[in-house]
């Protein structure tokens, strides 16, 4: 079974002050620390289980910059067999739309059989990657994915729908499935794990080998473009109440009765 | 010998089964060494198999070592009984091995005596043998009685699947068979000559019950102890190691075999690999990959489960017991190199991490070291549990827990994932505090560089206790500086969570950050961090000290003068684990609670190398174990046995963790834990103010 999984790097604002940048549209970069985007993590996980399961190979894709490689070399260390790196300076500002294409444009060259992606991306929040490439490549796809198994050319995925729902749905592959957290406990990628796979090559394509003019990637990759980057307004600060617990009840039934919410 | 020998017929006088008594005996001898030395190098093949482990270097500390833990039996009296009876047990096997080579002796030649031990000072150790051999019959007694019907909790595990009680009735069986076939040998002697009295007491008390019996009878009654003695002597040996009697052998060799390296240190990956990297798997997944000592520890367990009973992942029902290590690697060994047959290729095995030893167990471990420290034969577990969970990483197979703190260390420098420019924010602005503590750019020098490590950097609650530190060290005139942003987490946990290509990364950043400044010692407020920075290969030339050490040096040196405390409340000190019992020091932090005046302080019945461990620092913040208790909840329970209100620490997690259970226990208003450095300042201004 071949299959292709796309994965990003994403700064890790979990406990990070962000800020923005001079020009208004962008993240200050310089103290943020970068790493896989948290849901294409459990997507290279499903990916590398699937192949340990059933045979096959596994390949990694990313679209960034020079520095984005350390995401591939992460899911090498995970286990998949071959990472493929889509990067030139003309990519750079590509949208979600942009990303499937430079994507659609990769895989549909080789055989695959399932394309996994994270459900959504930390930084962007778009959610569009996945619906997007699986439309460019002419494939069904599911979100939010719970659980994945493949049987007879067939994936069977539990995912989450409306309402707190989840369904089973059955498709014929190939297919894209777009992978939830918590479908599985992804492997820990040790440091040195990592340095195994130093030295493994990983192929870099370019708009050139992508079938697009770097000159004009630009206008079709990055339609849709940032105006404006803002933190938005602080509320006014919580009130913290003291005393001990009897105090802070009758504290807290002060404030609500001045405000009449009793 | 007695006179006894001119009436009694002597045993190698006599034809036995037809063969004369020397040549049946010289059979029975041959046939027990080789089955002796048959079981020894079956069980030899899995040691020549394990990891090298240098253990020859300092033979003289070994010697030393051997002498005061090993025949000195330093670590019985711990546990008071068992100790005691085991101490005087031990005395008379060495007293009584005298006697076994005497007897066997015998055996080619009558009235056979060892050099040295004739006329005189042959009657004076037969006295003495005599003795012994009393009390060992009474220890015997006294042991079987106790394990029947007044056993300790500890001798039963309830991880264990099987007991080895009936081991121990065996062997206590055997040493009174032996006590008691001399007794009646010299006994049907005594009898025959009359020459009974209290310089030979078991003995006269065996002559005084054959008294009456025929010449005849007591000849046979001689020859057939005499036979029984020296065949249940040969079995015993060839019984020591397929029992867990085995330690009789294997326990006095272990003690010399020590691990001589620094307390807290953390064995390398593999001993004498250059590259610690290069290998396919790191860390132990099966028993070849423990060292060959390690392999020697599982043969030497006794099977006492004092280990256990001081272990306080054990105590607060984990799923880790470390005797249960020992005993089921034990298990495996024998059943995958048995006596007799091939040895079980690793491929048809259970797995050694998985189906012998679960991941539950191998992550419930804080390291504290209790369990090393009441081995009264000195196996290790530390270092063992820290190679099992480096196979476990190298596999992938960490806890998700675990795995956030480890990436955010990877990512961030810390544990918590906060940005690395903050890092020096605690001291005050980050450039001049108003802690007495500067951050040191790059080429600045100072006398004192505070190393705070993640915690003190980071947690809120923790900084207060770099503040203390910072305010203290401005009180005392000293030029401190810390490395700030440059800093990154000491790696102590990385190496012990088993992630050592973390560690190196970790250590070799902040390795070049301090090669940039320079200073003249070190302090950290964190023992964990001292611990790494002292034992965990970072080669520092500078001294490196806990608060601890500098705050009683300062307040020795009346660099700090504190004031009356005024508080009536009673206070007790808790050692942590990586400043007492890993790296030794007691008595600075009780120099500085005996320097503050008016202080009232009382010990823990579990002070100083017995300390319980509060829970676990750094990583173990994050990690969920099973347990049914919280170890820092357990240790508020001895401290209020012993009569305290306030804890005192010198640790930053052992203040966590303690404050963090005086809230989930229900506690708050009626103790408070403090570190060292806080209830300093608290004295310090009383003596301004006052």
């Amino acid at each position: 079974m071949e299959i292709i999984v796309c994965v990003k790097r994403v700064p890790d604002v979990a406990e990070v002050e962000v800020e923005v940048d001079r020009s208004g549209r962008a993240l200050e970069r310089q103290d943020l620390a970068y790493g896989i985007n948290e849901w294409d993590n459990f997507a290279i996980e499903a990916a590398v289980s699937l192949v340990e399961a059933h045979g096959g190979r596994s390949t990694a894709v990313t679209v960034g910059g020079p520095e984005d490689e350390e995401v591939l070399r992460r899911a090498l260390a995970m286990g998949v067999n071959e990472a493929l790196h889509l990067c030139d300076p003309a990519f750079a500002g590509a949208d979600a739309h942009g990303v499937a294409l430079l994507l659609q444009r990769a895989i549909a060259a080789r055989p695959f059989d399932l394309v996994l992606t994270g459900a959504i991306s930390s930084d962007q929040r778009n959610g569009q990657v996945g619906g997007m490439l699986a439309a460019l490549l002419g494939i069904p796809q599911v979100a939010l994915a719970t659980e994945l198994k493949v049987e007879n050319g067939r994936a069977v995925v539990r995912h989450e729908v409306e309402g707190g729902l989840e369904r089973v749905v059955e498709l014929d592959l190939p297919a894209l499935v777009s992978v939830q957290t918590g479908i599985n406990e992804p492997r820990y990628v040790s440091v040195r794990g990592i340095r195994k796979v130093a030295d493994q090559a990983i192929p870099v394509l370019d708009a050139a080998s992508l079938g697009l003019d770097a000159a004009q990637a630009q206008a079709l990759l990055a339609q849709v473009r940032i105006e404006e980057l803002f933190l938005p307004q602080r509320g006014k600060g919580a009130e913290m109440l003291e005393g001990s617990d009897e105090e802070k009840v009758l504290k807290l039934i002060e404030r609500l009765r001045e405000r009449g919410g009793l | 010998m007695s006179a006894s020998d001119v009436t009694l017929p002597a045993p190698a006088a006599q034809d036995l089964l037809g063969l004369p008594a020397p040549a049946f005996h010289l059979a029975m001898l041959v046939l027990a060494a080789a089955a002796f030395g048959f079981i020894l190098w079956k069980r030899a093949r899995l040691l020549l198999q394990g990891a090298p482990d240098p253990r020859l270097d300092r033979i003289g500390t070994r010697l030393a070592r051997l002498l005061f833990l090993g025949f000195g039996q330093a670590r019985q009296p711990r546990y008071p009984a068992a100790g005691v009876l085991h101490i005087l047990i031990f005395a008379g096997f060495l007293i009584l091995s005298l006697r076994s080579l005497t007897l066997l002796g015998e055996g080619f030649s009558a009235g056979f005596a060892l050099p040295g031990l004739a006329g005189r000072a042959g009657a004076a150790y037969a006295s003495l043998k005599d003795w012994t051999a009393l009390v060992v019959l009474a220890c015997c007694v006294v042991a079987a009685v106790r394990r029947a019907l007044f056993a300790p909790a500890r001798y039963h595990d309830r991880h264990a699947r099987k007991s080895h009680a009936r081991e121990a009735y065996v062997i206590l069986g055997l040493i009174s068979l032996l006590m008691v076939a001399d007794a009646l040998y010299e006994g049907a002697a005594l009898a025959g000559s009359g020459g009974a009295g209290p310089r030979l007491p078991l003995a006269s008390a065996a002559a005084l019950c054959l008294g009456g019996l025929p010449d005849a009878a007591l000849g046979v009654l001689h020859l057939s102890a005499f036979w029984i003695h020296n065949a249940a002597l040969l079995f015993f040996l060839c019984y020591l190691p397929v029992s867990k009697h085995f330690h009789v052998i294997t326990s006095l060799p272990n003690v010399f075999l020590l691990d001589l390296r620094a307390g807290g240190a953390v064995k390398p990956p593999r001993h004498g690999a250059v590259d610690q990297g290069a290998a396919e798997a790191l860390g132990v997944g099966r028993l070849e990959g423990f060292t060959w000592k390690h392999l020697l520890d599982f043969y030497t367990c006794t099977d006492c489960g004092r280990c256990s009973d001081q272990c306080p992942a054990y105590a607060t029902g984990t799923l880790l017991s470390p005797r249960m290590i020992s005993i089921k690697c034990r298990d495996l060994a024998y059943q995958c190199f048995p006596l007799l047959g091939a040895t079980v290729p690793p491929e048809e095995r259970p797995a050694l991490v998985g189906d012998v030893i679960a991941a539950g167990e191998i992550w419930s471990c804080t390291t504290c070291g209790a369990c090393e420290e009441v081995c009264p034969v000195l196996i290790e577990y530390v270092d063992k549990i820290v190679d099992l969970r480096r196979f476990l990483v190298d596999q992938g197979d960490v806890p998700p827990s675990l795995q956030k703190p480890l990436a955010a260390l990877e990512k961030h420098g810390n544990p918590y994932g906060k940005m690395a420019r903050k890092r020096g924010d605690w001291a005050g602005g980050g450039e001049e505090g108003g802690s007495g503590v500067r951050v040191l750019k790059e080429g600045e020098s100072a006398d004192l560089l505070f190393f705070t490590d993640s915690c003190v950097a980071y947690d809120p609650r923790l900084q207060r206790i770099g503040q203390a530190l910072g305010a203290l060290f401005g009180a005392a005139g000293l030029d401190c500086g810390t490395l700030g942003k440059d800093e990154v987490d000491s790696g102590h946990e990385a190496r012990r969570m088993g992630e050592e290509g973390l560690f190196e990364t970790l250590r070799d950043k902040n390795l070049e950050a301090l090669g940039r400044r320079t200073f003249a010692r070190l302090v950290t407020a964190d023992p964990h961090a001292m611990s790494a920075l002292k034992n965990d290969g970072y080669g520092l030339a500078q001294p490196i000290l806990h608060h601890s050490q500098l705050l009683a040096e300062l307040l020795a040196a009346g660099r700090l003068v504190p004031g009356p405390l005024g508080d009536e409340r009673v206070y007790t000190f808790h050692d942590p684990c990586y400043l007492g019992r890993h790296n030794g020091e007691f008595a600075a932090p009780r120099a500085v609670l005996s320097a503050l005046p008016g202080l009232r302080l009382v010990e823990m019945a579990r002070a100083r190398s017995r300390s319980f461990c509060c829970g676990g620092g750094s990583l173990y913040l994050f990690s969920e174990v099973e347990c049914e208790a919280r170890m820092g909840e357990l240790r508020l329970c001895m401290a209020e046995e012993a009569g305290a209100q306030v804890i005192v620490t010198a640790c930053p997690f052992c203040l966590l963790n303690l404050e963090d259970a005086i809230k989930t226990s229900g506690r708050e208003g009626r103790m408070e834990v403090l570190d060292l450095a806080e209830l300093v300042v608290r004295s310090l201004n009383r003596g301004v103010v006052g």
